[in-house]
């Protein structure tokens, strides 16, 4: 768990949170809805979420590797490379003589390559949203935009508990590492699987209670402060005219690039 | 922040690019109509002193996925949440406390896309929430206040939320042409099958200690909600004989389809643009009616769930006049 917010002053970082949140979710849909096969367009696409990484200067890096996280969900579409409508066995040399064919599709193999792009891309976009935009700002652009009050209240607490609740586990894990011998290489720690799993769940019942606790210290906390069920709004500020400038001018340009994607694609 | 030991990565976060952007927009609303029903239900429920409760055990939930037990060799088990969550808070506020925590995963963690949060919402929060809740209140009653019963009825609770969630995220994936069916239902139903026990052993062995340290946490409280009740075990039903229909007879459905020409008229205009909406091969019109069906179930219990709401509320309301 490792949070993506890095800090500098960029144009990138100092647009307004509303307008990133709704620029990423034009690019997202425009990169998912433009079709198979067409490659041209994913490059532009690509292009685009680098060059806003250089802008913001969260570094070009930096966005790869964290995009790598889609990478184990690809399993899932790999059998289309073998299952497409198209597939006949594939003739390697070596696979030949041991007597094995493997079917592969052509389309398939095509399909494949683009949804993993598109999923890669996606995810770059996402991480450049969550790196340029502190998490506070975040949730008050989707309070404006219409998420419910309760819904910023719940998550805005969960947020600010996060790393105390995440400090608290990681000092149970050390606890229950440090009594729980493991003998180095091969051999397991703790016994048999159902006492790890029962140690496990009673850790986590322990952290659910001392969880409940908190949250009525956290309660009296919020009501000695004023806290009387409402959390204060932030004032709605409408969107500076510059800013609007940058979003239409986004939006345009990826309207642009999706009917790139519509004439290159299949 | 960094904690170290990250979370193990979870098969049922979809990311982006793996639902289309059809299926994405259907499961945004299904997950918007049913989440707005839990605000408002916790909204008239809980008091001011709920909104702390939810927030820190949301993060209680997230912290904890990080608690984890080796299984064998590399693999471990660890806690996604939704069973025990129902089972301390009710229904309605553990939709809105998965709903909060599958939020964060994606905006913050890139745990799931952003586009397919609906979808995720819909399978993690909602199905995890209503299947452990129909599955544990059922077998509390069955088993009839016996303590061993609490501990079996948390295991096999949290093991169908994993399971009917895998099936809904499998047949999500199929629907949107990324994988075939007869390939991504029997996998994700397998190796959910597995990761389903380790949720279980952690969630019932949770729920011994509550039951040892803080016994009163565990008293059913909050009434039944017949509306979940019956929404989580159509979900579940539904889920669990479609699946295994998709997976096995995709081509005999498709025959089926084709000699009576639905394939043809099943592609409106909307779906030419959306190329995604056409699986390779097999069993297009076969999933698309079972999605059909399975949305079909969801509106037509909306729909029932509001009339009884609003025909008990006329008769709360002539009975105080009377």
């Amino acid at each position: 768990m490792q949070e993506r917010y890095t800090h500098s002053s960029s144009p990138v970082h100092a647009l307004d949170a509303r307008v990133k949140v709704i620029l990423t979710l034009v690019f997202l849909l425009s990169l998912n809805l433009t079709p198979i096969s067409a490659w041209p367009a994913y490059i532009l696409y690509l292009s685009l979420t680098l060059s806003v990484a250089l802008l913001a200067r969260v570094g070009t890096g930096f966005v790869i590797k964290r995009s790598a996280l889609a990478l184990p969900f690809m399993l899932a579409a790999l059998p289309l490379v073998f299952t497409g409508a198209d597939a006949r066995p594939l003739a390697l040399p070596l696979l030949r003589e041991l007597g094995w064919s493997v079917p592969v599709s052509l389309q398939g193999l095509e399909r494949f390559a683009s949804i993993a792009l598109r999923s890669w891309i996606s995810v770059q976009a996402a991480i450049l949203l969550a790196g340029t935009t502190r998490f506070n700002d975040l949730l008050t652009a989707l309070q404006q935009i219409g998420l419910p009050h309760l819904f910023v209240a719940i998550i805005g607490l969960m947020w600010r508990y996060l790393s105390v609740i995440g400090e608290e586990v990681l000092r149970m894990l050390r606890a229950r590492a440090s009594r729980s011998a493991s003998a180095p290489g091969r051999y397991r720690a703790g016994g048999s699987l159902a006492w790890r799993a029962r140690v496990t769940g009673g850790m986590a019942g322990s952290l659910f209670l001392r969880s409940l606790e908190r949250s009525d210290r956290v309660y009296s906390a919020m009501l000695s402060r004023g806290y009387n069920g409402q959390q204060p709004v932030e004032g709605l500020e409408p969107i500076s005219a510059a800013n609007r400038r940058i979003l239409l001018a986004g939006v345009a340009l990826l309207a642009a690039l999706w009917l790139f994607g519509l004439l290159t694609g299949r | 922040m960094l904690l170290s030991p990250a979370p193990a990565p979870q098969p049922m976060h979809i990311p982006d690019g793996f639902v289309s952007v059809s299926i994405s927009i259907i499961f945004w609303i299904i997950s918007i109509l049913i989440v707005a029903v839990a605000l408002r239900r916790a909204r008239r429920q809980l008091g001011e002193r709920d909104v702390p409760l939810m927030g820190v055990l949301a993060a209680a939930i997230f912290a904890g996925q990080m608690l984890n037990f080796t299984v064998l060799g590399g693999t471990s088990g660890h806690l996604l949440g939704a069973a025990i969550a129902t089972i301390l808070l009710g229904p309605w506020p553990a939709i809105l406390v998965m709903t909060s925590v599958v939020s964060v995963q994606a905006l913050l963690f890139q745990d799931g896309g952003l586009l397919a949060l609906g979808a995720n919402i819909f399978n993690m929060a909602i199905i995890g929430v209503s299947v452990s809740y129909v599955v544990f209140t059922g077998l509390r009653r069955v088993l009839n206040g016996r303590a061993w019963g609490l501990g079996v009825s948390g295991f096999l609770a949290a093991w169908a939320s994993i399971f009917v969630a895998s099936l809904a995220c499998a047949l999500q994936i199929a629907l949107s042409g990324v994988s075939p069916a007869n390939v991504a239902v029997p996998a994700m139903a397998s190796i959910h099958a597995l990761i389903g026990i380790g949720e279980g052993l952690i969630t019932a062995a949770a729920l011994a200690f509550i039951y040892a340290a803080r016994r009163d946490l565990l008293q059913p409280a909050q009434g039944s909600s017949p509306g979940i009740l019956i929404g989580g075990g159509i979900i579940a039903l539904a889920l669990a004989v479609l699946s295994p229909l998709a997976s096995s007879h995709p081509d005999g459905l498709e025959w089926v389809a084709e000699q009576k020409g639905f394939l043809s008229q099943a592609r409106s205009a909307v779906y030419q643009i959306i190329p995604d909406y056409s699986l390779p091969g097999i069993s297009n019109a076969a999933l698309s009616t079972i999605l059909a069906g399975v949305i079909g179930v969801v509106v037509v219990f909306g729909i029932a769930y509001g009339i009884a709401r609003a025909d008990r509320r006329a008769a709360k309301e002539s009975s105080s006049e009377s």
